[in-house]
């Protein structure tokens, strides 16, 4: 450990520490700089959309049109999502991989610095124009995320705005995911076999590839109805031969691959902290890296699981059925996975392992409702009711983001060199996860009982699950500010935490002295 | 206050006034009730099928779940470290993983022998016995009986019309199905093998009713198919799926399924009342009068009927008071609307092209439309003082 | 390793990520043909082929009829009258039958109409076969006109055997006139800024 500490402190003379001022963090290459900018980007935006969902929860705190216009309600839904899903969500995981893939492979910075700052920049210009839509006379995009034409191309002058935010926001994740694949594939400290990577470095590896094969499908749906709203074409216009369904199977062949770029990353997060946390390695390691690329294989070929009800032939539906069946099964080895890391171990529970078991348990969650939903004749009713809303909030909320914050909690203390505030964090768990539960879990019942999605009112038979749907939403929502207030006190001071952190900690970033130090592993370590 | 409702949602769902003179009125369905929890289990063959699929599928996920917490939480209590615990080395091991691999793969091959059957079931839309076809508009639907001629527009009804806007007239709470019931009806006989044909006339919409079992999209340009043979008399109610523009949750589906004889009646009366409107039984609408019956209205008939008009077509955008909002004008103080009739009539009958305002003229009959008009030109603060009469709207198409 | 080389390995790695880019990028246009093409053989949405097709050499198959349906649709807000003639026939596959649309454009202005075929159940599209059709091409109308168009077609006798009824659906799209002589701006004014 000390030998590592040493050549990390041998850098190169030019580099010192850092600049001062904006100049450092516009101009910044440096790759712990711009996971730090990515991760509070992130965090912004997930403020941002936060507020937007107290908005929806707040008008469907009881029947009637009680604060917002049907047509607002439906920019907040909207909005809420491209929000969440492209300013919160993304950029966090990025800013993770950022922060932390060169120090765990043993790499001086990311590949390709410069590119990284633009990818970086690129995301505030695209939420400007996406969000300045808000403040326009037609009001933001209201469409629903999923962009489906012939409305998406009734939204007036939002439109383009929408169409060129999701172009720049594309740009900005093709070219962060470039970044770090090619940081992966060429920088390994010598003596890190692909076989011996951290499982966070391996899930984010897929991911790269993921994006860099999907998001170029989106973007391209989105020049179709560019160029049909404005250049006459007939994509996805049936008076001119076109296919607005074909629109729906372009963009959930993007969209499905999508909310497994949003999830693989975070079993790379659960599958470090739980080792750790419970001083034992990894179960399976092997069987993890191949469970994630067989993941990524399906989501290739699942994405009409999103359009059993557009009247796809019979052949279709059975093998969209099959396929979607088929994901639970690498799946369910993950979760087997970490049970069984758990199993026998020495376990403490500390903020970050409770977020991770949390994690584990309510993925599963809605991963089984996942298989519910594969079922393409019950789907027929599941379809777009609130049982598909709680479906994929278990899966991106108490998946991806408590992914998310169990990763904070687990690595704040390396880059701050402060402990945080395990009292305060403790809270932060506890209230997140019993609000999260009174926000979602109702919704199962509402979508079963009838419930519609994207609707700003509803039957008065959905008035008291709704109510106590929306409290949860109300507590959860607040509840984050807490998170913020304990990320502020551990930059600010706290005890001072050792170079392991951790006493079960493993791998090459907790051989760096905490904090790390603006410029690590210039001489690259060896790897046994 | 209450009265004058009630004679208005008697006059909009002229169905409600046949249906209390049948003998064995169909009732609610028991399904839709507070703290609801569960799908139902549907009324046709193909709902019963998937709400069978579905507990089945639920119990065995329910065990999985159960498997993982009680695994999961019985190994943080007994291997947590304050009670000492030593941290074993294994990281591996074939043979189990083997089984977490196969056993969930066999589970599922299990499940999709009854999904398969059940998913060939509702794609079979052979041998049918009469066919109906379902329009989406943004904000109603249409229904269209393919062997009898018969077509209406179905509309989120007037009550809950005025209960849905902010600042209500009366409350969400005071109208009995909020949000869930039409001026007009599908009506259909049990026991019968009904074919939906679904398409749409400007965006996608999703034509669900639960108790049927299953929700279809209708698109435009498209057509669609899929069947129900309703078992049960009874009135099921569902909604537009899909997100189809602002007033996408105020377009409810109403589903009355009767008896053959009560529907053979209910067809006879619909044809009486289209065969007076002549050769256009597409425009027959329970408000429909004949030709010949254009006779001048006079103010309280014009202003009654447009307001019931108004509150049901024109309120959602323009709101309760002709205030407008934002991308729809206030009509309330307009000198369009009170200046030039003709052009008032134009805008009503044909629309404005590239913009929200829709054509009215086809769903819409001459007394309606003149009703209308006459409303908007002197309710609020506006006073145009004149009266348009149906024919001078006849004459305007 | 040394930094020129491992300069040139990113560029060799970027120059392949960057091409896989590309590479989707058109891939998300290649879809559209694909998509074609899957349609067709599949049937998928009831897509039907709008090209006329050739009647000669089609065998009949005397043994079974099949009750073909006509649905009508007019599309958006115009005032359009557009209905088959007759709601729907008995068919012996492989023999050719004309069936007549009447449609009328209520409105007082010319315009061009496009006519949108659909079939289903889906994979019958396929062995629905037009040899005449006014979904063609592009039907102008003046204002008012009332006509007649009519489509002529044949089941192709290999339609599959359980399939007893073939709906065929028209939508007729109104494309307008182009630049619209009646466009009235105070109209426009009105209605600004709506959705």
């Amino acid at each position: 450990m000390s030998s590592a500490t040493d050549t990390a402190h041998h850098g190169h003379d030019h580099h010192h520490a850092p600049p001062y001022g904006i100049t450092r963090w516009l101009f910044t290459t440096n790759h712990k700089d711009l996971g730090v900018l990515y991760m509070s980007f992130g965090l912004l935006m997930f403020f941002i959309g936060g507020a937007m969902a107290m908005i929806i929860r707040a008008e469907l705190f009881q029947p009637g049109l009680n604060l917002v216009d049907p047509y607002f309600f439906n920019q907040m839904t909207t909005m809420h999502a491209l929000v969440m899903i492209f300013g919160a969500v993304m950029p966090a995981l990025t800013g993770l991989a950022n922060w932390l893939v060169p120090v765990q492979i043993g790499a001086p910075d990311m590949a390709l610095p410069r590119v990284n700052n633009w990818a970086f920049w690129l995301l505030p210009a695209g939420f400007v124009l996406l969000l300045a839509t808000l403040f326009m006379p037609g009001g933001a995009p209201a469409s629903g995320w999923t962009m489906y034409p012939p409305l998406v191309l009734m939204l007036g002058d939002s439109f383009p705005f929408l169409i060129f935010a999701v172009h720049i926001l594309g740009i900005s994740s093709i070219m962060g995911s470039i970044n770090i694949a090619v940081t992966i594939l060429n920088m390994r400290a010598p003596g890190m076999t692909l076989m011996k990577m951290p499982l966070f470095v391996w899930t984010w590896l897929i991911t790269a590839f993921l994006m860099i094969a999907v998001m170029p499908v989106l973007a391209g749906a989105v020049t179709m109805l560019l160029t049909d709203q404005y250049f006459g074409t007939s994509f996805f216009n049936a008076a001119g031969g076109g296919d607005p369904v074909m629109f729906q199977h372009i963009f959930w062949f993007f969209g499905h691959p999508e909310v497994y770029i949003l999830i693989l990353p975070a079993f790379g997060i659960v599958s470090a902290i739980l080792p750790t946390f419970a001083r034992k390695p990894l179960f399976g390691y092997s069987s993890m890296v191949y469970a994630t690329a067989s993941i990524a294989f399906l989501s290739f070929i699942v994405w009409a699981h999103h359009m059993f009800t557009v009247g796809l032939p019979l052949a279709g539906q059975l093998f969209f059925m099959y396929a979607t069946m088929l994901v639970a099964v690498p799946t369910g080895v993950k979760i087997f996975n970490w049970m069984a890391t758990m199993w026998r171990g020495s376990m403490t529970f500390e903020t970050p392992m409770l977020f991770s078991i949390a994690f584990v348990l309510l993925f599963t969650v809605g991963g089984l409702s996942g298989v519910m939903l594969a079922l393409a004749p019950v789907d027929l009713q599941y379809h777009d009711t609130y049982f598909v809303v709680a479906h994929f909030h278990y899966v991106l909320v108490t998946g991806t983001i408590f992914a998310i914050m169990a990763a904070v909690y687990y690595w704040l203390p390396k880059w701050t060199g402060h402990m945080y505030d395990e009292k305060l964090g403790k809270i932060h768990f506890w209230v997140s996860v019993i609000s999260v539960n009174v926000l979602f879990f109702p919704q199962h019942f509402l979508g079963l009982a009838g419930m519609p999605r994207r609707i700003p009112d509803y039957a008065l038979q959905f008035a008291e699950f709704n109510m106590i749907s929306s409290i949860g939403g109300f507590v959860f929502g607040f509840a984050q500010l807490l998170f913020v207030w304990i990320i502020i006190k551990c930059v600010r001071g706290g005890e001072k935490v050792t170079d392991q952190v951790w006493e079960g900690a493993q791998g090459l970033e907790w051989t760096l002295p905490s904090p790390a130090p603006y410029h690590t592993f210039e001489t690259p370590p060896v790897v046994k | 206050m209450t009265s004058k409702m009630l004679v208005r949602a008697l006059t909009a769902v002229g169905l409600i006034g046949l249906l209390s003179t049948a003998a064995a009125a169909p009732g609610e369905s028991g399904w839709r009730q507070p703290w609801g929890l569960n799908l139902p289990e549907g009324v046709t063959s193909l709902s019963r099928l998937s709400y069978d699929l579905h507990m089945l599928v639920f119990y065995i996920v329910c065990v999985i779940a159960a498997i993982v917490f009680i695994g999961i939480f019985y190994s943080m209590w007994k291997f947590r470290k304050s009670a000492g615990a030593k941290p074993a080395h294994f990281h591996h091991n074939t043979t189990v993983e083997v089984i977490w691999t196969v056993i969930p793969f066999l589970i599922l091959l299990g499940i999709s022998i009854p999904a398969t059957q059940t998913m060939i079931k509702m794609e079979d839309t052979t041998d049918y016995e009469m066919t109906v076809k379902v329009t989406g508009y943004q904000w109603m639907w249409e229904y269209e009986y393919l062997d009898e001629d018969i077509s209406f527009f179905s509309r989120m009804d007037p009550d809950s019309q005025l209960a849905r806007q902010r600042n209500p007239e009366i409350s969400p709470r005071e109208v009995e199905h909020y949000l869930l019931d039409v001026d007009n009806p599908l009506v259909v006989p049990i026991d019968k093998k009904i074919r939906f044909l679904l398409t749409a006339n400007d965006v996608i919409h999703s034509w669900w009713v639960p108790e049927l079992g299953w929700k279809k999209d209708t698109i435009p340009g498209f057509i669609n198919e899929a069947w129900a043979r309703i078992e049960e008399p009874g009135v099921y109610r569902g909604q537009c799926a899909e997100l189809c523009g602002r007033d996408h949750a105020f377009m409810p589906v109403v589903v009355i399924a009767l008896e053959q004889e009560e529907y053979e009646d209910w067809v006879a009366e619909q044809n009486g009342e289209a065969a007076a409107v002549g050769d256009e039984p597409a425009e027959a609408d329970i408000d429909d009068v004949a030709e010949e019956e254009l006779e001048d209205m006079s103010e309280d008939e014009l202003m009654t009927l447009g307001e019931q008009v108004y509150n049901s077509q024109c309120l959602a955008c323009h709101r309760a008071e002709g205030e407008g909002m934002a991308g729809f004008p206030a009509l309330d103080g307009n000198e369009m609307v009170t200046g030039d009739v003709s052009a008032v009539n134009d805008v009503i009958i044909n629309g404005v092209s590239g913009t929200a305002m829709q054509a009215f003229g086809g769903r819409l009959d001459d007394r309606e439309i003149a009703a209308v008009v006459t409303y908007i030109r002197n309710a609020w603060g506006n006073d145009a003082g004149d009266l348009v009469q149906p024919s001078e709207v006849r004459d305007a198409r | 390793m040394s930094h020129e080389t491992t300069s040139k390995r990113h560029t060799k790695t970027v120059t392949k990520l960057l091409l896989v880019t590309v590479g989707m990028f058109g891939f998300g246009f290649a879809l559209v043909p694909l998509y074609d093409v899957i349609c067709d053989i599949t049937g998928l949405n009831g897509v039907v082929n709008l090209q006329a097709a050739d009647h000669d050499g089609a065998t009949v198959d005397e043994d079974r009829t099949v009750t073909v349906e006509f649905i009508a649709t007019v599309n958006g807000n115009r005032p359009w009258t557009f209905k088959p003639e007759v709601r729907r026939m008995e068919v012996t596959p492989g023999e050719l039958h004309t069936v007549t649309f009447r449609t009328t454009n209520g409105q007082s202005e010319d315009t061009v109409s496009q006519i949108v075929p659909s079939v289903a159940p889906g994979l019958a599209g396929r062995h629905f076969r037009k040899t005449e059709c006014f979904c063609f091409t592009e039907q102008p109308f003046e204002a008012g006109e009332n006509r007649d168009m009519s489509v002529t077609f044949f089941i192709d006798s290999r339609i599959d055997e359980r399939t007893n009824t073939v709906t065929l659906s028209y939508t007729l799209f109104d494309l307008g006139a182009g630049d619209d002589p009646d466009f009235d701006p105070e109209d426009a004014e009105l209605h600004a800024n709506t959705r």
